[in-house]
């Protein structure tokens, strides 16, 4: 009975997808881009599969949390829907309204907990992580006792999005996350996070790095015609010095910006500088190169914004993790530099064929490689939240790794962590 | 951390980077309370041994000794050796240990890291280049995709004769030729026959040209001046005509002003186009006045556009013009007035035309074509216009006259002035004029000057003069008093200056 439902809404979702025109790279609201320039097929070691359709190939139940782990943290402060990390509240809605909710746990392939642990703001508008660790393990709690599929795979089968700086490990501090490592509860559940780096503790294994939020409107209200030559060679704004937490240098960015600016402060090629112009998103698209070198943490904004810019992204931040690195094959797209390697940037960029740099441009110019850098509302087809999706799709079927448990077998530790942690919230 | 007293001096440092209040330590709870004074001891025992040392031991080295657990990936602030002591720069560097770690060694570390400067960091010239081709590539490239697909040759027919203007004008015009993305060909017509002047000012540009005379002088007054013009350009089509030119042909004005948007937008015109052109008809005199009284009362207040006008279907109804009577008291005749210099009611340089239309055989011309024959012994053509028998098939272009891309100018100066000949001093000038008006407001009277050699400045020249040793004495009196003076005038200007300030 159930079975033919599901093959009936099967049929019913695959009228629906023929009936728009496939695989048209057009089929962008919140982008409109000339349609006259060449681009080129993107496919990583996933395949093709920025294109991928996840409805249907998935299914995801939204626990109903009690609104003080949501909606009272965003009425609270608003400011929780601009900044960088509204990834998490984005989703939320996301799957809300998305066609592959199901609201039968029982048919449900993955589980989500929308808690919005990175929305207690500073004045400044800076998220304060120290409560975050006993938010999430409260939501935990209330899921593991109210419904049994926690417990069932002890979170194997739950995704979460921790979209702070290290991600789940809750410190902007990089000594202090590690320190702290992943909150232990999260240990076997699969987290949608921008922080990615090889080897490091706040990535785990099967972990799905996304892109930090980027407004899309406000993005789109400044592109420029793709006529305008580009003339910048080398394009950043931003600290090179965190005066304030770091005054003498060599912590912030492990020493590679301060290198950037020593090195390039004299020269034409570079326009560097720490000013806040308003022409901004102007800018990157007259130039053909835009610094993203590492901060504090390895990501930023900056890479979204090099892709919609069409300008080659350098990406200056030793083995990161950039977002759905299996879908998209970075290394083609970005140039990568060793911080090592800083002091010989320009040797660098200018011994880059000009055959390689206009292949890259072109890879840049694809629709799908923008959008799925983005997240537009309402979602759109090959965006961000469809990557995730896809991403979560990918690790299925669950019976392949032991992701449910025999009955009796507890292997989370619910008192490992800092005393503090566990404090109730 | 421990020592959360010096954390939290960093944390309240308004930064970007501000995390606001120390709420780890809340969070943390008070359980370390008497290890803290401990911390502190020790904190400020590492302050004097790396005053000592000279480079910062930090306080997580006893952290390092001293805590209780290990996690697995251990990598807790170790420090790093100088290896590369030629490269790095900074005093702030490190000692690294790193401690053996279950899982894979990470090549990151945390912690202070040098800061990499090599050793020459400024600009390589080589490197430059480099990346001017690298960006001249990418741009052709963007030309390629975006820009004007089948762009056509561009023929600029330029009128032109010596005058003191005249370079002036032609490097403006030259220089706005030599951007040109395009193909192109100058054809440029002479008054008064072909002269050394103009073939080499033409010939610095590099641009495939065509430089022919026309046998009238230019006349004096405007009104002959823009007929002869019209001639002059006539010609010019001839030209083309003859040798069978393909492309489109622009009037290029030696005087106007050009901008880059004007040569992609000419690329759409498919027979022949309009352009709106701003008038900058300006007044020759030194005072504005008059030209601003009459400005008012021609009760305009934007400058003067010529051009097509359209519906709101952007279909061309009719022409904007430059409506003179206002002006016409007050309108310069001839080259030397001080008056407002005017344009005609349509000037030509605000029409494109494809070259075919000038072919003597060309079997698709459209009918509206009259053929250039016509027009041997015309006096006076006004505008291109003329040329068509229905002037309702010119194109606007430029989102039907909105965008203002070219701007009319004339310039002259007064028809004696004289100029040397290829603005070459040659022979070097022996002797000059003192102007009877010194730049000074309160120097101090000319002193009588029969023999003295002075400029305006006060002071005396070197003169090539040798031999003359009387004259050269009573010079050498005379620039002894003369520097006085200037410097008795030097301090006097500068003493009122302060008192103006």
């Amino acid at each position: 009975m159930k079975m033919l439902t599901n093959i009936w809404t099967l049929i019913l979702l695959g009228f629906l997808c023929s009936a728009f025109p496939s695989m048209e790279p057009m089929r962008t609201g919140a982008l409109k881009l000339h349609r006259s320039q060449p681009t080129e097929r993107i496919s990583g070691s996933a395949g093709d599969v920025l294109d991928d359709d996840p409805v249907g190939r998935l299914k995801v139940f939204v626990y109903e949390l009690p609104s003080k782990y949501n909606k009272k943290i965003l009425q609270k402060d608003q400011r929780c829907l601009t900044h960088m990390f509204a990834a998490e509240i984005f989703m939320h809605r996301f799957l809300l309204s998305s066609a592959v909710r199901t609201l039968n746990p029982e048919e449900a392939d993955w589980f989500y907990t929308p808690v919005y642990t990175t929305c207690d703001l500073t004045p400044n508008g800076l998220p304060l992580p120290f409560k975050s660790p006993r938010m999430m393990r409260s939501a935990i709690q209330l899921i593991s006792s109210n419904w049994p599929y926690w417990n069932r795979s002890e979170g194997a089968d739950h995704f979460f999005l921790v979209p702070h700086d290290f991600g789940a490990c809750f410190h902007y501090q990089e000594e202090k996350a590690i320190e702290r490592g992943i909150l232990p509860l999260l240990q076997r559940a699969t987290l949608v996070q921008t922080f990615g780096q090889r080897n490091h503790v706040c990535l785990k294994d099967g972990s799905i790095t996304i892109p930090p939020y980027a407004p899309p409107q406000k993005m789109q209200a400044h592109l420029i015609h793709e006529k305008t030559p580009r003339s910048i060679f080398v394009y950043f704004r931003g600290l090179f010095y965190d005066v304030g937490n770091d005054p003498e240098g060599g912590y912030y960015a492990r020493g590679a910006r301060a290198a950037v600016w020593e090195n390039f402060k004299d020269n034409p090629l570079f326009d560097i500088s720490t000013e806040h112009p308003t022409t901004y998103y102007e800018d990157m698209q007259r130039a053909i190169f835009c610094l993203c070198p590492l901060g504090w943490a390895p990501w930023s904004p900056r890479l979204v914004e090099a892709v919609i810019f069409g300008c080659i992204p350098i990406i200056i931040a030793d083995d990161i993790v950039l977002p759905f690195a299996d879908a998209i094959p970075w290394e083609d797209i970005g140039v990568f530099v060793d911080e090592k390697d800083v002091p010989n940037l320009d040797t660098i960029l200018t011994s880059i064929p000009v055959e390689v740099i206009l292949r890259k441009q072109r890879l840049l110019a694809n629709p799908s490689m923008k959008q799925a850098m983005l997240f537009p509302q309402p979602a759109q087809s090959g965006d961000a939240f469809h990557q995730v999706l896809n991403g979560l799709a990918r690790k299925l079927p669950h019976g392949r790794s032991n992701v449910y448990l025999k009955p009796g077998q507890k292997i989370l530790n619910w008192t490992a962590g800092p005393v503090g942690d566990l404090k109730p919230w | 951390m421990k020592l959360s007293a010096l954390h939290q001096s960093y944390l309240n440092r308004r930064s970007s980077n501000f995390r606001g209040l120390s709420g780890d330590s809340s969070a943390d709870g008070s359980m370390k309370s008497q290890a803290s004074v401990f911390w502190l001891v020790l904190h400020g025992l590492c302050c004097l041994v790396s005053l000592v040392l000279g480079f910062r031991f930090s306080r997580l080295v006893f952290f390092l000794l001293f805590s209780p657990s290990t996690t697995t990936n251990l990598y807790s602030m170790p420090f790093r050796q100088a290896v590369e002591a030629s490269v790095f720069q900074l005093s702030t560097e490190a000692a690294n240990q790193v401690l053996p770690v279950n899982t894979t060694t990470p090549r990151v570390v945390v912690g202070r890291h040098g800061i990499r400067i090599r050793p020459w960091p400024h600009p390589d010239p080589v490197e430059v280049m480099k990346a001017h081709r690298i960006i001249e590539r990418v741009q052709r490239e963007q030309r390629a995709q975006f820009g004007v697909k089948a762009p056509r040759t561009l023929i600029a027919v330029t009128p032109t004769y010596v005058r003191t203007f005249q370079t002036l004008h032609m490097t403006g015009v030259m220089h706005s030729l030599m951007l040109v993305p395009y193909d192109l060909v100058w054809i440029v017509v002479e008054a008064g026959g072909v002269t050394n002047e103009t073939t080499s000012l033409i010939a610095k540009s590099g641009l495939r040209n065509i430089h022919v005379g026309f046998n009238e002088r230019m006349p004096n007054s405007w009104a002959n001046r823009h007929r002869l013009e019209a001639k002059m350009r006539l010609h010019a089509l001839k030209i083309i005509r003859e040798e069978k030119l393909d492309g489109i042909v622009i009037f290029v004005d030696d005087s106007n002003m050009h901008s880059m948007e004007l040569f992609d937008e000419i690329q759409n015109v498919k027979w022949i186009g309009a352009l709106s052109v701003g008038i900058l008809a300006h007044s020759n005199s030194a005072e504005e006045s008059s030209f601003s009284l009459a400005w008012k009362e021609a009760d305009n207040s934007v400058i003067p556009v010529q051009g097509p006008a359209c519906n709101s279907s952007n279909r061309l109804i009719g022409w904007h013009t430059f409506n003179s009577l206002p002006f016409l008291e007050k309108s310069a005749t001839h080259i030397d007035d001080r008056g407002i210099i005017l344009p005609r009611k349509l000037e030509w340089a605000g029409f494109v035309l494809n070259s075919r239309l000038l072919w003597k055989d060309f079997t698709d011309k459209p009918m509206w074509m009259k053929d250039l024959d016509l027009f041997d012994g015309v006096d006076d053509m006004e505008s291109p216009l003329l040329l068509l028998n229905d002037a309702s098939v010119v194109e606007p272009l430029g989102r039907c006259g909105l965008q203002v891309m070219l701007w009319w100018l004339r310039v002259e100066a007064r028809s004696d002035s004289k100029f040397p000949p290829g603005w070459v001093i040659d022979p070097p000038l022996e002797i000059t004029v003192p102007s009877k008006h010194t730049p000074w407001p309160d120097a101090l009277p000319e002193l009588p000057m029969s023999d003295k050699i002075v400029d305006a400045q006060g002071e005396t020249l070197a003169v090539k003069r040798p031999g003359k040793t009387r004259r050269s004495r009573s010079k050498h009196d005379a620039r002894n008093k003369r520097k006085h003076e200037s410097r008795n005038a030097e301090v006097d200007i500068s003493e009122k200056q302060t008192k103006q300030n």
